[in-house]
């Protein structure tokens, strides 16, 4: 079988990767180039568990394929804390303890970036609209809105 | 594991010679969001995936004199996005806003949520009641055709093999002219229709409606239009009595199923309401639209 030659960014480092057609940007993320932050979940694009940045939109990796990853740009969980210091966003989710079991975590907080870079000062309402694809069997929610809310106030200097 | 082959054309052409060549087993890639899920699920099996997102007719929107023509390959998230699209067509954008989640719609598309041909696809009752129209892409040429002769039931569309959906016409309107979407689902998001309406009008000086188009999803084997509600409409204020006729034409119209998400019954008589609600609401932006 032949398989498929891509080059992408992946957090800012250019990579090169072999793939089969069938196999998920999420397939590609975490068994070609061990990158296992970005979790699978539901595999069918309902939990937002594998959610990552694609050229600047906010996709589930496990809803394409590391072949249509050609020339893009990724950004995963992996790319969200600057060396050893943490996102607002990471910061606040330990200080609320905004996780239990962590699987939907690093999805969470990938969406929930993406949602603080367009909309700064967002309601509780957009909050929770905006994170409705990413599912938690854990926290009730009500925590992760919670932190995101106030990682937005810090981000914002307020 | 079958050998599946992956092609990013860059023309339209060259993706229907592709289509047209693989026996049958070729299959579009447009934003993935069902095909992924049915290729996974050993529901589809096919040798050819021709992605369509490198062609520029397919990811482009643009205005012309008024209308707008869109690629069926543009994602939910750029429709959105995009401030003159969503002013002029606040209907269709409440169809597109209503598929899946941010990280859904960041990939699906127009195209593909009607070529998916799932009676209770959301975009598809506001395209149609928009009277958009599909221009095709196949192995003799160009054809335009409404969008309601897409889908001809669950799963299926007219398009000969070969055939690709390349964009779509949404017409330009008259002044005070509106159009809406609603859908009933037992939650707000993340959620399939159990019935959808949706609706656009064009009121006259005096507020009387002078055009009008209503189609329902979720309650026929396809999107259905229903000439006989949009009748009720015309030359009326809107009134009590007109609403009433246009929802009783709705609910003669629907031959839904009994399934999971909503008896037979219920369907009919929530067709009706969904219905008024969306005359309502594409007046109400008819209006504001002076």
């Amino acid at each position: 079988m032949s398989k498929n030659r891509v080059t992408a960014t992946v957090n800012g480092d250019a990579v090169e990767f072999l793939c089969e057609t069938q196999q998920t940007l999420l397939e590609v993320l975490r068994d070609e180039l061990r990158l296992t932050g970005t979790k699978e979940g539901c595999g069918t694009g309902d939990c937002g568990a594998c959610s990552v940045m694609v050229d600047g939109r906010l996709v589930c990796s496990c809803l394409m394929l590391g072949v249509e990853a050609q020339g893009k740009s990724v950004q995963t969980i992996e790319g969200m804390a600057t060396g050893k210091t943490l996102h607002p966003l990471q910061r606040k989710f330990l200080e609320h303890a905004a996780l239990q079991c962590g699987v939907c975590t690093p999805g969470v907080l990938v969406a929930a970036r993406a949602l603080l870079e367009r909309t700064p000062d967002p309601t509780e309402q957009e909050v929770r609209y905006w994170l409705a694809g990413n599912l938690c069997r854990c926290t009730g929610y009500h925590k992760i809105v919670e932190a995101v809310l106030d990682a937005a106030r810090e981000m914002r200097g307020a | 594991m079958n050998d599946v082959r992956y092609e990013a054309p860059k023309t339209l052409e060259a993706a229907v010679a592709l289509l047209s060549g693989a026996n049958g087993r070729g299959k579009v890639l447009a934003g993935g969001t069902d095909l992924l899920i049915q290729m996974r699920a050993g529901r589809v099996e096919p040798g050819l995936l021709v992605d369509i997102k490198g062609i520029p007719e397919m990811t482009s929107i643009l205005a012309e004199n008024g209308a707008y023509r869109f690629g069926a390959a543009v994602t939910g998230m750029e429709l959105v996005e995009h401030p003159g699209f969503a002013k002029a067509w606040p209907g269709v954008i409440d169809g597109v806003k209503l598929i899946g989640s941010i990280q859904v719609k960041g990939r699906a598309t127009v195209g593909g949520n009607l070529c998916n041909a799932s009676p209770a696809a959301d975009s598809v009752p506001a395209m149609i009641a928009a009277g958009a129209v599909a221009s095709i892409a196949g192995p003799r040429g160009r054809r335009q055709i409404p969008v309601e002769d897409v889908a001809t039931g669950p799963g299926t569309t007219s398009l000969a093999p070969g055939e690709i959906v390349a964009s779509f016409l949404l017409p330009r309107r008259p002044p005070r002219s509106g159009d809406a979407y609603l859908r009933f689902t037992p939650r707000t998001e993340m959620d399939i229709a159990v019935v959808g309406a949706g609706v656009n009008l064009t009121l006259d000086e005096k507020g009387i409606c002078s055009r009008a188009r209503v189609c329902l999803g979720a309650v026929a084997e396809r999107a259905l239009l229903v000439p006989e509600a949009a009748a009720a409409l015309l030359g009326t204020s809107l009134d009590e009595a007109a609403l009433e006729r246009m929802a009783a034409a709705v609910r003669a119209a629907c031959r839904p199923i009994d399934d999971k998400r909503g008896t037979r019954e219920f369907r009919i008589k929530v067709a009706g309401v969904m219905a008024r609600r969306a005359v309502e609401l594409a007046a109400k932006r008819a209006r504001e639209q002076n």
